[in-house]
């Protein structure tokens, strides 16, 4: 497990001790867990239930960053793969539908990888192109309409229970060791992060830079097509529209939250899906604190903010700012 | 770069979509319908002129929309509710989304972090901020509001050039020139070539990126100012997304986006074809909006593919010489 959780992850746990703490004080009855049906309730349960799609999405994202790239389609593809489960769930049995939702979300994995590792283009263009396409293609699928549907295999999905755990906790529990195990129980995180670190030296080392970055990106798919799946299962139905929309833009910022460097060159998965925690337990607080949900937005820019602040090679102590200041300004 | 420059080709597929279009509906071939695509598109068209040149500088700039929604509801509000001469309101708000992208601009080149998510940050600020003075649509009944909505020039033909329309063909025009015919403009160009270069140079990097994102934030002000007047409202959720478009517009316009190189005008014409097959999505009727997001991404990609095939083009007699364009 060291290699999963490194030393560095200190300050993420700390910050959500402290966010768990306010929101303690604002709601009184926030730790309380109770048993019921055979599935654990509280705001606890609540916020790791929320989480799920953001942790998903930034499972696959943390390994993207990590190749120095980015995918901003995640949240288009939530919709795609949300849109192909719900028009299939009624009349196909569950591994149809899971089997078509992942695959579709593959394909657009393979399509991003395929502009950027074989085409050379710059990520954030590469990836804009099905960000700005991909819900039309979600629109199309569902015909504009929002295709609702009640196969009970699908809303188990999203709604059922294993152990006590929400169905999607599970998955997403299933799915970070999955990936651990798979990058970290092998060379592979090392390679992937060799390709961030500096493409052209791997390249030269042996590394196979091409496949490495096609993968990442087609496991980012296809984690972005898992959480479009569940978050379709949640709501009963497939909005085209508003399924995963911004979502991208949360999965970076846990991905920054955790750590990782926009750069590349290093990433850790568990600190990752700590940051995708870290952001619903703060949307939870202001929730359960009665702010008005907008005001997430507020708390998000400052918080990246800071960390970026943090995070950037240039911040060591108001000295330096000045000193930079004085050199730019002459 | 030689052969086809791509000002060209976004020219020549604007040209050849219109005459496609004109043929299958003849009535698109009229003054009306170009004075309507410029009213409809003006927004776009100054917010897309301030983002040309962010892009060429090497940069991006993702909360132009949320300035967009951010100025709607201030305007709205300063006007309506706090009983502020609307020309004061313009002024101030045009004065704040100018300090905003200064400060946006100020901590990229500062703390040297990617434009992509400062600005990100950005974007969520604004959003939220908007959000924060109100979530309801504002109705503005100023009577500036209905003389700038009723005045527009007769063009032959019936159409109705707008007065929205008239600033933006100002600002775009404006912004040619700064871009093409001034010392700020060739600095913008340097920096998107290579910033340890244009710094090598002389080009004193810090003001200018603070002073790119200053235009960038001024111009979705601006935009913001002119979008209140075509929906007559401030709404915290307006235009939502328009970073995208205006993105997607200065690509198809043939600037590089990995900076550098690019125009105003192509911009503009990339704005056009994107308010073209929006037209021609309204005439034929049986076809819905989510066509325009898809053709959209096919154009961004073919823009994109030949962008691609040109920089290779160019560089391969000079492979060993050209560093990486960082």
């Amino acid at each position: 497990m060291t290699a999963l959780l490194p030393r560095r992850g200190l300050a993420q746990i700390l910050a959500l001790i402290v966010i768990l703490a306010v929101d303690r004080v604002v709601s009184p009855q926030f730790f309380d867990l109770r048993l019921q049906d055979g599935r654990l309730f509280g705001s606890l349960i609540d916020v790791l239930n929320r989480g799920t799609p953001v942790a998903l999405l930034s499972l696959g994202m943390v390994l993207v960053i990590a190749t120095r790239g980015i995918d901003l389609s995640v949240g288009a593809i939530m919709a795609i793969s949300g849109a192909i489960a719900a028009s299939l769930a009624d009349s196909h049995g569950l591994p149809v539908v899971l089997a078509a939702a992942l695959g579709a979300g593959l394909v657009c994995g393979l399509w991003n990888g395929f502009l950027v590792a074989v085409l050379g283009m710059q990520p954030i263009v590469a990836t804009l192109i099905l960000m700005v396409a991909g819900r039309g293609i979600a629109q199309l699928i569902t015909e504009g309409r929002i295709v609702t549907f009640s196969s009970p295999d699908l809303v188990w999905l999203g709604n059922g229970a294993i152990l006590g755990l929400p169905v999607p906790v599970a998955i997403a529990l299933g799915m970070l060791i999955l990936t651990g195990a798979v990058v970290r129980g092998s060379a592979l995180g090392l390679l992937i992060e060799a390709t961030g670190g500096n493409a052209r030296a791997s390249e030269l080392a042996g590394v196979g830079t091409r496949a490495m970055i096609l993968s990442v990106y087609v496991w980012c798919g296809v984690c972005a097509a898992l959480a479009g799946v569940i978050a379709a299962a949640d709501i009963m139905g497939a909005d085209a529209n508003n399924a995963g929309l911004w979502l991208e833009l949360d999965a970076i910022l846990a991905v920054v939250i955790g750590g990782t460097s926009l750069f590349g060159g290093r990433f850790s998965l568990v600190l990752a899906v700590l940051g995708a925690l870290i952001i619903q337990t703060m949307n939870t607080g202001i929730l359960l604190s009665g702010y008005p949900p907008e005001f997430n937005l507020l708390v998000k820019a400052v918080v990246v903010l800071a960390v970026l602040l943090l995070q950037s090679p240039k911040f060591s102590g108001l000295a330096g700012i000045a000193a930079r200041l004085r050199r730019t300004k002459a | 770069m030689k052969g086809l420059p791509p000002v060209l080709i976004t020219a020549i597929v604007l040209v050849a979509g219109f005459a496609l279009c004109a043929m299958q509906f003849p009535n698109i071939a009229s003054t009306r319908v170009v004075g309507n695509l410029l009213t409809d598109n003006a927004f776009l068209g100054i917010v897309a002129t301030g983002m040309t040149f962010v892009i060429i500088s090497g940069g991006i700039d993702l909360s132009v929309g949320s300035v967009i929604g951010f100025t709607t509801v201030f305007v709205a509000l300063a006007i309506e509710r706090w009983g502020v001469p609307p020309l004061v309101a313009f002024v101030a708000i045009l004065a704040l989304s100018a300090a905003f992208g200064a400060a946006m601009g100020a901590v990229i080149h500062v703390f040297d972090l990617p434009p992509f998510i400062v600005t990100l940050a950005g974007m969520f600020l604004a959003r939220g901020a908007s959000f924060l003075l109100s979530t309801e649509s504002v109705p503005i009944t100023a009577p500036v509001y209905s003389t700038v909505s009723d005045f527009a020039l007769r063009m032959p033909g019936g159409g109705r050039l707008t007065a929205i329309a008239i600033i933006m063909l100002v600002i775009v025009v404006g912004g040619a020139l700064l871009l093409h015919l001034t010392r700020f403009g060739a600095n913008v160009y340097a920096l998107g070539g290579s910033r340890t270069t244009a710094s090598l140079m002389g080009v004193a990097v810090g003001k200018m990126t603070v002073k790119i994102y200053m235009l960038s934030s001024l111009l979705a002000g601006i935009a913001g100012i002119v979008f209140s007047f075509y929906t007559s409202a401030g709404y915290s959720l307006s235009a939502v997304g328009v970073e995208l478009d205006t993105i997607a517009a200065v690509v198809i316009g043939g600037t590089l986006l990995t900076g550098g190189q690019g125009s105003v005008i192509g911009t503009f014409l990339g704005v056009l074809i994107q308010g073209l097959i929006q037209t021609y999505i309204n005439f034929d009727g049986t076809l819905s909006s989510w066509w325009t997001k898809i053709a959209t991404g096919v154009l961004l990609f073919a823009f994109i593919a030949l962008q691609q095939g040109l920089v290779a083009l160019a560089r391969r007699p000079v492979a060993k010489s050209a560093g990486a364009a960082t």
